[in-house]
């Protein structure tokens, strides 16, 4: 194999931005902004969506960057990924739908009375 | 094509000689292992997620269950499972720093970046390990009631306080072990607390002013607390048994399926790190005795670096949706 040029620079400058989102994550975590925390959109709170794309964001770099995937075939990196964001968001959507809906069915019938 | 034999035999774990996606044999197998085992942990996930919105009124909160900090006494939530991520977060860096210099066949380099990444995931196992003994042992203590629900106490004040803060201890069952009990096979864990006399103590003493539920109030999001003793006293007369801290059957801090995911995910996560270490050591022996030196590529550093990434990106949403969210 050719000897490839380092890519050290762009590792380290990755690592800043993957640390710089999960500073924010726990800031975010502990401080809880009232705005965000006490408001609903699609099933949870505002707060939680931010939790969910900012993890996204640093999973996509740990793949893209770390993994490699910047360096292989378009049809490669499409067999992969395309499966994954078909199959989990689809299964997700459908289990969380479900679990409120068994919890609308079951909680009216769980005494907090004595 | 005038290919001899060997060559094409070659090329068939090269991917092919037409190599469609451009990927050696070996490498494109570890993406497609990651796939699957991707698949795997989102379906885990995805069951959490149906357990949780199931009990959304009644699911403890993360941040008053992870509360340790070695060394500081006290209640820090999120800082632990946030040095944890950085600890796996580092160590993927340091994996991919080997992988770099074994594209320029730097034999040294590639040895001390490789011992890092293990030193980093031995780090963070033994990190796991004492957030799970902090887990199993508790901290407050909490009764149970016949019906399962799980109480806890406060003070006047509705913060929450421990056994030991306002009764003292009243069991003196003698637990039997092999060494003094001549038939002794196995028994129910003993606690230093009865539940009679817990509520003896809840009655009379001044410094315990109420309970709390598992119940969340939905404006608030917080645990309903009842700081009247009468009211109180209605739900403690169905207490069953004392809890002190978490196990796959009940835990001290409200329902026993977040136990149950707590353990499952995470241990199987931990499995992952711990297999991942492993296979970082086997091929970190092999740089060491130089076999990729002689091979002319390090390419088994990147696929056991593609495993190692895995499992940080596998850490990054546990940390998430067991911390976060």
């Amino acid at each position: 194999m050719a000897q490839q040029e380092s890519n050290t620079k762009l590792i380290w400058t990755v690592f800043g931005y993957l640390s710089a989102i999960t500073i924010v994550e726990v800031a975010l975590g502990i401080w809880k902004p009232h705005g965000l925390h006490y408001t609903n959109f699609l099933g949870t709170s505002l707060l939680n969506w931010i939790f969910i794309i900012l993890t996204l964001v640093k999973a996509a770099g740990i793949m893209w960057y770390f993994m490699h995937m910047n360096h292989e075939r378009k049809n490669f990196v499409n067999s992969i990924i395309i499966p994954l964001v078909i199959l989990i968001p689809y299964l997700v959507t459908l289990l969380l739908i479900e679990g409120s809906y068994v919890h609308d069915s079951i909680a009216p019938f769980v005494n907090w009375k004595y | 094509m005038n290919a001899t034999t060997v060559d094409q035999k070659t090329n068939v774990w090269e991917g092919g000689a037409t190599r469609p996606l451009g990927a050696s044999y070996g490498k494109m197998m570890m993406w497609f292992f990651i796939l699957s085992d991707a698949l795997t942990f989102a379906g885990f996930l995805a069951a959490y997620g149906f357990t949780r919105y199931k009990f959304i009124d009644i699911w403890p909160i993360a941040d008053e269950v992870f509360t340790h900090f070695p060394f500081f006494h006290g209640n820090y939530p999120m800082y632990y499972v946030a040095l944890m991520t950085f600890i796996l977060i580092f160590s993927s860096v340091t994996m991919v720093l080997a992988v770099d210099a074994g594209h320029q066949m730097k034999k040294n380099k590639v040895i001390t970046y490789m011992f890092l990444t293990i030193i980093g995931g031995l780090v963070f196992v033994g990190s796991q390990a004492w957030e799970w003994k902090n887990f199993i042992n508790g901290e407050f203590g909490a009764v149970q009631l016949k019906d399962g629900k799980i109480i806890q106490f406060v003070n006047p004040e509705g913060k929450q306080i421990a056994l030991e803060d306002f009764a003292t201890p009243d069991n003196q069952t003698v637990e039997h072990t092999r060494k003094n009990g001549l038939w002794f096979e196995k028994g129910e864990t003993t606690y230093e607390y009865t539940t009679n006399g817990l509520i003896e103590a809840f009655k009379h003493n001044p410094e315990v002013g109420g309970i709390r539920l598992e119940k969340l109030n939905p404006e608030t999001k917080q645990k309903v607390v009842i700081l009247d003793k009468n009211e109180a006293l209605k739900f403690l007369e169905q207490s069953t048994r004392v809890v002190r801290g978490a196990n796959l059957e009940v835990n001290e801090y409200g329902s026993s399926q977040f136990a149950d995911f707590f353990f499952f995910i995470t241990g199987f996560h931990g499995f992952h790190v711990c297999s991942g270490i492993a296979l970082n050591i086997i091929i970190f022996i092999n740089v060491l005795v130089g076999t990729y030196e002689r091979r002319g590529h390090y390419e088994m550093v990147e696929k056991v670096g593609l495993y190692w990434h895995f499992v940080d990106l596998v850490w990054v949403f546990v940390f998430t949706f067991f911390y976060l969210v």
